[in-house]
């Protein structure tokens, strides 16, 4: 399985090179996000005093980026490759730089620059520094040191890299329509592309995401989250407040809250105004989960 | 003379900041130096993406020796008093001190302390470390587990000291477990392994060997003749960019220049829209074509690699990117054209009612709808047809609803152009509504356009007037809606149309006060004293930006001439003498000189002067003859001068006392016809 000859070659590829450095090879995580950070591999265990090193893939989905099939560039449905070490290490841009070569990406032959890129999620009361990593020219990964997440302080930081699969795929594959790419690695019957797996789905759920989610059902279901979300939360704290024993089943619902939320602003019936107040209040319960995550076992607070 | 080398050496550090840490870095360790007696010859900065630098050169190998003596309490003084003098002055025993006499005081007890002074290597193992954790950075960060806060997680640290001709040592310290030393690495992907440097030449020649040309500005020459070059290899000119040249050489530590191209068939998109997306996305120069006068389907890209062949893969990595972000600028731009063809853009205004413009201003289309009434009213104060200026500010903001403008901010105006003209309405409404976001800063141009004034005039009137009702004005460096741009803005194309505009009818006295702000600013740039501003602004009533300018200037001639000087001196001292007397006897003098009371020569000369120039600086004044009312004022020159020169003002008899200084008060009110003399320098 070559990385620069099938889509699943590229992931295996990374998966080997992650494996080797000691992180944990992952699933992804079996939810609707809108990025590799929402895993709670990312999110929550970003938070507390523990090591971890974690690699997976993690299927985005961004509503509002859907095109019907017809922009060779922009899917509602996408995959990222996400790594995450905590501690970061002292040699993590070298770590980055040698899985490109892992992927057959040669370091004097193509221009690899880090440019300038603040993360920040308002959703997850989260923010870091670190770049957009480009080769030649082509953003094709994002390299942060996260300072705060749910609204807590990093100590340690946690190093995050997120590669575009699919436009990195593009790249070593050398195919301008990310629908052309091989996703097996097969040449003629065998072969099956990118276009095969996906492009009947990205047109269905474009018309979905645009013109038939029921509103009035995703508003209803944003509500029980939020509220669904508060429940688990309280019922989940200790007598005295000290520890937690469901903090993940309620970042769950707020996971849901915040994919709920995304698909109303993709049906444009979010108003300006509206749209902050409702990025507050999926805020306002990431903060609240990653308070009770610090109070877990794996948060740092032992048993 | 020992030298200094400093290098910090991190992981890539935001172009936009670069420049900023050498300066800062430069200033806080140089500071930090004189301020501990370090006194040096001269000292240099450097920054890349992945190191910051400093060179201080002529340094003293230690701090001078000091010498002081502090006085204690007299021989014989309570225990408590001589203990509090050794603890003081440090010294073990009284003993040590010695005694002196005086005759006022007698005997008494002083300290000799002398201070060797510390090596220089001491002294900055001190303040790097403190500098580097106190270091400006507009943003910092955390990484790993440690608590230092630096741009991005900060490698390595170089820090040597010692004489040209001998090994340099290294100045050790140590922060959160990293130690400085003398070793270095060079470019990324070029260079490999350690490299260890003596002192700022050497560390300069081996980064050079290993692929780092560590001075900014070089890079910058380097990148700029280069792209010069290749463009000219290839019959075309560079389109200069120096914020985008100023970006790229903190983006690059060994800049290699390349030229790659990307298919014709894009040229249909407005070169200003291929322009934005190349440098925006891509951080390239875009290229002209000097035979078309247009952009020419050329781009200069500017890696940071010499690579093993020639570029060749970068360059076709950089045109497969840009060939995706020009399909989607076409994209938008065929999309805009089959949209407004269909719907002109100005039948889609509704759709701004959904847009807020600020939370507690209402809609855009409300916006729009206000700018559209205000550009009617000041049409024909401008010279522009009340109905077409209405038109054209009506279709001023059409463009934002645009795919073009939505993707790049930047071309908003320009795309309401090339709209306007391709729905073929007047020129005027597509000159309007490019050029009403015009000036845009202090190199761009201004509107002259009638019909692009009274658009431009209205947008800027409505923003400062809605900012400051909302109390939101500009704080200190904080000005989020660059209200001080739109009142310079606004102040310029008064100016440079020579516009009558009575700002009072439009604006607040608050918001008044900031144009005049804004008026001392663009004046003090063009030379004009800031004081004279002042001094005409203090007079009632001064609402008219050209007027004032005028005024301004005239005064300015004015204070020039000898009778102009001596005018003015004589008026502030008219002006001090009844700011003291009116303080002493509490009131307020003025109202009228009693002719009867006139005695001396001097002194009826000065009335009698006074009361003829009044009315003729009056009709002057208003005749806006400023030229005029100052040389009627230099005529009071001769009189002022001698009146002083011959008569005391404050006499015994006090009735004459009074009719002088009423006198003061009538020249003091005879400039204040023309200016606040008193607000004057000098």
């Amino acid at each position: 399985m070559r990385p620069d000859k099938s889509f699943q070659g590229l992931i295996l590829a990374l998966h080997a090179f992650w494996a080797d450095k000691g992180c944990v090879v992952l699933q992804p995580y079996d939810m609707e996000v809108g990025a590799g950070t929402f895993h709670p591999a990312t999110t929550l265990r970003a938070l507390g005093p523990k090591p971890w090193k974690a690699a997976y893939v993690q299927p985005s989905r961004r509503p509002k980026d859907g095109r019907y099939g017809e922009n060779p560039n922009r899917l509602q449905h996408y995959y990222q490759y996400q790594v995450i070490l905590k501690p970061s290490p002292a040699n993590l841009q070298e770590l980055y730089l040698a899985s490109l070569e892992a992927i057959g990406i040669d370091l004097r032959l193509h221009d690899v620059r880090f440019v300038e890129d603040d993360w920040e999620s308002p959703t997850l009361g989260a923010w870091g520094l670190g770049w957009e990593c480009w080769c030649d020219g082509m953003e094709v990964s994002q390299f942060t040191y996260f300072q705060q997440v749910a609204g807590i302080e990093c100590a340690p930081v946690s190093g995050e890299l997120t590669y575009g699969l699919e436009r990195l795929a593009m790249y070593v594959q050398g195919v301008e329509n990310v629908y052309d790419l091989n996703f097996n690695g097969r040449e003629g019957d065998e072969k099956v592309t990118y276009g095969d797996v996906f492009l009947q789905a990205e047109k269905e759920y474009s018309r979905h995401n645009f013109e038939h989610a029921d509103t009035a059902m995703l508003l209803e279901q944003f509500r029980m989250a939020e509220s669904a979300a508060a429940k688990y939360l309280e019922a989940g704290w200790s007598d005295d407040r000290s520890r937690h024993l469901m903090a993940q089943p309620a970042y769950d619902q707020c996971i849901k809250a915040s994919h709920v939320f995304n698909l109303l602003d993709a049906r444009g019936v979010i108003s300006v105004t509206e749209r902050q107040s409702y990025i507050l209040r999926v805020r306002e319960l990431a903060k609240a989960c990653g308070a009770a995550w610090l109070a877990t076992e794996a948060g740092g607070t032992p048993a | 003379m020992p030298d200094l080398l400093l290098e910090l050496f991190c992981e890539e550090i935001p172009a936009r900041m670069q420049a900023g840490a050498a300066d800062s870095l430069k200033k806080l360790v140089t500071d930090a130096l004189v301020e501990r007696g370090l006194l040096y010859e001269g000292a240099k900065a450097f920054v890349t993406p992945r190191r910051l630098a400093l060179a201080v050169h002529g340094l003293p190998a230690s701090q001078p020796d000091t010498h002081e003596e502090r006085k204690g309490p007299r021989v014989g003084a309570p225990q408590a008093a001589i203990d509090g003098f050794l603890k003081a002055s440090g010294l073990a025993s009284i003993d040590q001190a010695k005694i002196e006499s005086d005759p006022k005081k007698g005997e008494f007890y002083v300290a000799h302390l002398h201070r060797h002074g510390r090596p220089t290597p001491e002294v900055i193992a001190e303040i790097v470390p403190a500098i580097i954790r106190a270091f400006p950075w507009p943003k910092s960060m955390r990484w790993g587990t440690g608590s230092l806060r630096w741009v991005r997680p900060l490698q390595s640290i170089v820090c040597t000291f010692g004489p040209e001709t001998e090994e340099p040592e290294v100045v050790p310290f140590e922060i959160d477990g990293l130690r400085s030393g003398d070793v270095t690495r060079g470019h990324r992907f070029l260079s490999s392994g350690a490299i260890r440097v003596r002192r700022l030449d050497d560390w300069m020649t081996k980064l050079e060997a290993a692929f780092v040309v560590v001075d900014r500005e070089r890079r910058k020459d380097i990148i700029l003749a280069d792209a010069r070059d290749l463009a000219l290899a290839h019959g075309l000119e560079l389109v200069e960019d120096a914020g985008l040249l100023d970006e790229i050489s903190g983006l690059v530590e060994w800049p290699v220049v390349l030229i790659g191209a990307f298919d014709e068939g894009f040229l249909d998109v407005p070169d200003e829209v291929i322009r934005a997306t190349i440098r925006a996305n891509q951080k390239c120069f875009v290229l002209n074509d000097p035979k078309t006068g247009r952009l020419a389907n050329r781009f200069i890209l500017v890696s940071n690699l010499a690579a093993k062949d020639g570029g060749d893969a970068i360059v076709a990595g950089n045109g497969r990117v840009i060939r995706a972000r020009l399909s989607d600028a076409k994209f938008f731009w065929d999309t805009d054209k089959k949209t407004n063809a269909t719907v002109p853009l100005a039948d889609r205004l509704a759709k701004f009612q959904n847009v807020t413009f600020h939370e507690k201003l209402g809609s855009q289309f409300a916006r729009i709808e206000r700018i559209a009434a205000l550009a009617k009213t000041l049409a024909p104060l401008v010279g522009a047809d009340p109905a077409l200026a209405e038109q054209a500010a009506l279709y001023a903001k059409a463009d934002l609803r645009t795919e073009v403008v939505g993707e790049f901010p930047e071309v908003q105006g320009l795309m309401g152009k090339y709209y306007a003209r391709l729905e073929g309405l007047p020129e005027e409404i597509a000159l309007a509504a490019e050029e009403h976001y015009k000036p845009q800063g202090p190199a761009d141009r201004v509107p002259v356009a009638p019909v692009s004034v009274a658009v431009a005039l209205a947008d800027k009137l409505d923003t400062l007037v809605g900012f400051w009702a909302i109390d939101e004005k500009p704080t200190g460096s904080k000005d989020p809606y660059a209200l001080r741009r739109a009142a310079l803005g606004l102040v310029r194309i008064v100016l440079d149309n020579g516009l009558r505009l009575k700002l009072s009818e439009f604006v607040e006295p608050d918001l008044l006060a900031f144009f005049a702000d804004r008026l001392k600013v663009h004046l003090r740039e063009s030379g004009a004293r800031h004081d004279l501003v002042d001094a005409v602004f203090a007079l009632e009533g001064q609402d008219d930006l050209l007027l004032v300018v005028k005024r301004v200037e005239a005064l300015g001639r004015f204070l020039r001439t000898e009778d102009g000087k001596n005018l003015l001196a004589g008026t502030k001292r008219a002006a001090n003498i009844l700011r003291i007397e009116e303080k002493k006897d509490g009131v307020s003098y003025g109202g009228g000189v009693d002719i009867t009371l006139l005695h001396e020569p001097e002194e009826r000369a000065l009335a009698d002067a006074i009361a003829k120039a009044g009315p003729l600086i009056a009709t002057a004044l208003s005749a806006e003859d400023f030229e005029g009312a100052m040389g009627v004022m230099a005529s009071l020159r001769a009189p002022v001068d001698a009146f002083f020169e011959k008569v005391t003002v404050n006499a015994e008899d006090k009735a004459l006392r009074a009719n002088r200084l009423a006198l003061l008060a009538d020249i003091r009110a005879i400039t204040r016809q023309v200016a606040d003399f008193e607000r004057i320098e000098g």
